[in-house]
């Protein structure tokens, strides 16, 4: 009769963060979930059916600089006031040219001239984060172009 | 015009959305329904009847679509909200391009990222209110102008005209003003300098005057050295050595809307006589 009216200890109780340490994992679990409902039913939601926004493919937008390719809204003529005459030229200029303006910058230097010019500052940049005593291996030649001279450093017996 | 706008009402009264392609150009009216290019084709003879097709995703490939200003997006219907010529830009890269309606309005809507003449009506604090023309005025802060700083305002007076640019533009908020870009240059936007005089046109004119190939400003450069601002709020802004010249300038900009190109060449060889 006892062991049937086993005192249980009330679900409040075994909420408790010290409690939980004794309880095995399926109580555990129990109550976890019974919390879970409790917080859930606290939430306020609206009974609506769950938006599905689908990817649109009409964008839209309001704005007729898109639409028309209109000019800068300031233009100024016959020099009454330069500042702006160059503003519209640069304005302007970036929706026409840009196209043109990026195969001009790129013939401006070709890859071989940059490459030769490269070639020379490999030396200069290399003494640079050379030691010192390696430094003084490198020579200059005729050309300005620096070489390493790899002859070893021996003794060399004084003569008599 | 007349049997365009005939021919739109009686489409309209049938309630049969048309295809968008075969419309460019033509008048539209409030209310229509367009179809793109790739709704139109599963509407064939005896596909969908009378009712446009909602389309499906994954049914086939779909490119994206610009909808500019005079149109809206309903779901996947697009509508027309404003009466005027369907107008289409062919797409640069891919997609299928923008399309939009060509409109005479005089009213002014202020849109993000458009450039505005505005008068400031007052400076309260950390902000001028600034009026460009539409429902309620812009806001504009003193920091949004070049070089500006907490210690170093800008000068601006009430009556002065900002030439500058919507960051905020909604249906729902104030609009708000900048006179920088996004680099923090001033590239033009700012106060307006002194004297000039400013008048209202209708926003298509506005439009018209800064197309790329417009000859009314090439002419118009021609006359006189001459300095002009452009909002696309309606206000030009115009400048001349004279009073005399800016007055004629104001004259010429404001009259050649309604005028033929034989009527304006006369009337530019008449004032390049005097």
């Amino acid at each position: 009769m006892a062991a049937e009216h086993k005192p249980r200890l009330s679900k409040n109780l075994l909420r408790m963060k010290f409690m939980q340490r004794g309880l095995d994992s399926e109580t555990k679990k129990q109550l976890e979930e019974e919390e879970k409902k409790i917080i859930r039913e606290e939430h306020w939601h609206l009974d609506l059916p769950d938006l599905q926004e689908k990817e649109s493919f009409i964008i839209e937008e309001q704005s007729f600089l898109l639409c028309e390719d209109l000019l800068y809204g300031r233009m100024s003529f016959r020099g009454f006031n330069p500042e702006v005459e160059k503003l519209m030229l640069q304005m302007n200029s970036k929706n026409n040219a840009k196209e043109t303006e990026d195969e001009a910058l790129e013939l401006d230097v070709s890859d071989e001239e940059m490459a030769r010019r490269y070639e020379t500052l490999v030396g200069t940049i290399g003494k640079k984060f050379a030691k010192k005593r390696d430094r003084a291996n490198l020579e200059e030649d005729e050309n300005g172009n620096l070489k390493t001279t790899n002859a070893k450093k021996v003794f060399l017996k004084p003569q008599e | 015009m007349a049997e365009a706008a005939t021919l739109a009402a009686e489409s309209l009264a049938g309630g049969k959305a048309r295809a968008a392609r075969t419309v460019l150009g033509q008048v539209v009216l409030p209310g229509e329904e367009l179809l793109l290019p790739e709704q139109e084709d599963a509407e064939g003879p005896g596909g969908a009847g009378g009712r446009p097709l909602r389309l499906s995703p994954g049914v086939r490939s779909r490119v994206r679509v610009v909808c500019g200003p005079g149109l809206r997006r309903c779901g996947d219907r697009l509508l027309v909200t404003k009466c005027g010529r369907l107008r289409h830009k062919e797409p640069s890269g891919g997609g299928g391009g923008v399309y939009w309606v060509d409109s005479q309005q005089k009213r002014y809507v202020p849109v993000k990222g458009d450039h505005v003449i505005g008068i400031v009506t007052a400076k309260s604090g950390d902000i001028f209110k600034v009026d460009v023309g539409g429902s309620e005025p812009a806001s504009l802060s003193y920091l949004a102008f070049e070089g500006a700083t907490k210690r170093n305002r800008p000068n601006v007076q009430v009556g002065d005209l900002i030439y500058g640019q919507f960051v905020v533009a909604n249906k729902d908020m104030e609009p708000e003003m900048v006179c920088i870009d996004s680099c923090g240059r001033a590239n033009g936007m700012g106060v307006i300098g002194q004297d000039g005089l400013l008048f209202k046109v209708t926003l298509g004119l506005i439009r018209k005057l800064l197309a790329p190939d417009c000859e009314i400003i090439q002419e118009v450069g021609k006359l006189y050295p001459l300095e002009i601002v452009f909002g696309m709020n309606g206000r030009i802004w115009v400048k001349a050595k004279t009073i005399q010249q800016t007055l004629i300038l104001a004259n010429i900009l404001e009259a050649c809307e309604h005028m033929t190109t034989d009527q304006r060449k006369q009337i530019f060889a008449r004032l390049a006589d005097t």
